[in-house]
């Protein structure tokens, strides 16, 4: 195997339910030490996605595609026993919501042991201490391993999951960000603490967030989802610094700015319309109702990834405009202030 | 100039714990002021206890002068319309099962203020300064999106014709590309109608944009005012 071949390889993966696509066809790769953020609105597909990377679908899901890890193992259709095998070692979960990663009833040091001991088959006292290293290592102290979740603080709390999620070394964590993560410093925080394992153990981390302004802070790349489809991808500053789907730049264009622009007062530049419900028919660019730019082959045909820039900065646009684009793509939606 | 609201010393407890501990502030008309602080620190029970949507166990509230704490449930039910608090939850703070114009006209029949003959143009009127148009009025608040359901709630409040909103998280569940389109008409209806906002937030990136002055708290306390 090649040291470039990416640790997670997605095709063309596509999730529907009674025949309403919600994941309309995404393909990325995920390298090894590769901190990857998954970005868009709420209903975007996310979390789906963010799923399907560990062969976790709702169970009335229709997935089609692949996900395939480095060596070759499919996840799409894998067998519940083949992705058992994988869940803790190869990939893992940190779901934001700590309280479902968690057991009421067992003290979290006792937790993190079980998982080590079922993923290392080591002694129950190895595991222990293994359990009382790994939480010692997310900033738990020793003297916590015996509190119930409940006894700990929310910021505790995340640490203990972030610590059962990494005990078994796995290649891949993904770590999904609901959308109403109410304290921003408490989602800080876990980033901080997932990127710092992350580099420690070379390991990729896949972050689900529907805020755009966290990325550049947490993230080497960017995918941005619109309506399940891919807008733009590419490495995290450029695609913030300069966006190039209309989506991604209206979207950053009406965060509020940094300093205060004379002679706009308070408005900001607002995209209008809302993103389409899901399962609404797909016919042409789902941005397109919404689109300064759009034109009638918009409206007719789903614009496919094609790349920008130099190919090393593996950078990509869906949009059929993407060669023809004006400069300052944000002053589009000024307009509409 | 003249404070709208006046909260001073404000003390709310649940059981023995302390949950809002001897704070102070002031909003004057058509000024903002941001309260900030970190999940669980007492922004909502201070603006629940300043709304007196919940008796403060300290403290006083004066609302355009007058004290309201001591007030008989009877003297504020003819104050309440004039501070109007808006969630965060859109779908939350509409009955499910009422068509968004009757939700809106809901605080004109309420206050006895209906007329069958001019009723409905107030309530296209509400709608129409909050961006809905009259097949919106029609729908039920799961029918429309988050953004939309956002104006209706705001449109619902407006037709009280408050002095003072008390926002509580008004943006914080919208997408993020509708979210600056209500901020845009909270800015609008603040600037054309003199509104005082309590504005309740944990952007702090959104709170330097949009606040004239923020409380910063802490532990049930005021840590900080600017
Ligand atoms: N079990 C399910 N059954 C039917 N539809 C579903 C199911 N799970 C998700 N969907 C639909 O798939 C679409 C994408 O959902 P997903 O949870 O991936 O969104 P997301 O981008 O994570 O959004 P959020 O930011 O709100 O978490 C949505 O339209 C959702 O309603
Ligand atoms: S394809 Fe057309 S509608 Fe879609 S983003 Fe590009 S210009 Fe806009
Ligand atoms: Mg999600």
């Amino acid at each position: 195997m090649s040291a470039d071949e990416p640790l997670l390889s997605v095709r063309d993966l596509r999730i529907s339910f009674d025949g309403a696509e919600a994941v309309r066809g995404l393909s990325f790769d995920v390298h090894a030490g590769e901190v990857l953020a998954l970005a868009g609105e709420s209903g975007a597909g996310k979390s789906l996605t963010a799923r399907a990377l560990l062969g976790l679908v709702p169970r009335d899901a229709v997935v089609r595609g692949t996900v395939r890890l480095r060596g070759g193992t499919e996840l799409v259709g894998a067998k519940p026993r083949t992705l058992a095998a994988l869940w803790g070692r190869r990939v893992a979960l940190v779901p934001q919501d700590a309280l479902s990663a968690l057991s009421p009833v067992h003290p979290v040091g006792d937790q993190i042991a079980a998982a080590v001991r079922s993923l290392r088959g080591v002694s129950r006292r190895e595991a222990r201490a293994r359990a009382a290293a790994a939480l010692d290592r997310v900033g738990v102290p020793a003297a916590r391993c015996g509190a119930y979740p409940h006894e700990l603080s929310g910021g505790m709390r995340q640490r203990a999951v972030v610590a059962l999620a990494t005990a078994g070394d796995p290649d891949l964590v993904v770590a999904d960000e609901p959308t109403t993560a109410l304290d921003p410093d408490l989602r800080d925080q876990v980033l901080r603490l997932l990127a710092e394992r992350q580099e420690e153990t070379g390991a990729a981390l896949v972050l689900v967030t529907h805020d755009l302004a966290a990325v550049r802070d947490h993230a080497d790349r960017v995918l941005v989802l619109y309506a399940g489809r891919h807008a733009e991808s590419g490495p995290a500053a450029p695609v913030l610094d300069h966006p190039r789907a209309p989506y991604t730049a209206g979207l950053l264009a009406s965060l509020p700015p940094a300093a205060p622009v004379p002679g706009r007062g308070r408005r900001l530049p607002a995209i209008g319309g809302v993103p389409p419900a899901p399962g609404e028919p797909a016919v042409g660019c789902a941005f397109a109702p919404r689109c300064p730019l759009a034109e009638d082959r918009c409206r007719a045909d789903v614009p496919g990834p094609r790349r920008v820039g130099a190919a090393a900065e593996r950078r990509e646009v869906s949009c059929h405009r993407s060669a023809d684009l004006p400069g300052a793509l944000g002053e589009l939606f000024r307009e509409a202030v | 100039m003249n404070a709208l609201l006046e909260v001073r010393d404000l003390v709310v407890r649940y059981g023995a714990a302390l949950a809002v501990d001897h704070v102070s502030f002031e909003v004057r008309a058509g000024e903002t002021l941001a309260l900030v602080g970190p999940s669980g620190c007492g922004k909502s029970s201070t603006a629940a206890a300043a709304l007196l949507l919940r008796r403060p166990d300290g403290g006083e509230v004066r609302f355009e002068g007058r004290e309201l704490t001591r007030l008989p449930e009877r003297d504020l039910r003819a104050l309440r319309p004039a501070m109007q608090p808006v969630f965060q939850d859109p779908y939350g703070s509409l009955s499910p099962r009422q068509r968004i114009r009757d939700a809106v006209a809901e605080p004109l029949r309420v206050q006895g203020r209906w007329d069958a003959a001019t009723g409905p143009a107030r309530v296209a009127e509400l709608l129409a300064r909050v961006g809905l148009d009259a097949a919106h009025g029609l729908r039920r608040p799961h029918e429309l999106s988050g953004g939309q359901c956002q104006r209706a709630g705001i449109a619902r409040a407006l037709a009280s014709e408050p002095r003072l909103l008390v926002l509580d998280e008004p943006v914080s569940a919208l997408d993020p590309s509708v979210r600056a389109g209500v901020l845009n008409l909270l800015a609008e209806l603040q600037e054309t109608l003199g509104l005082g906002y309590l504005f309740i937030c944990h952007d702090m990136a959104l709170v330097r944009h949009f606040a004239d002055r923020t409380a910063e708290m802490r532990d049930g306390r005021l840590v900080r005012v600017s």
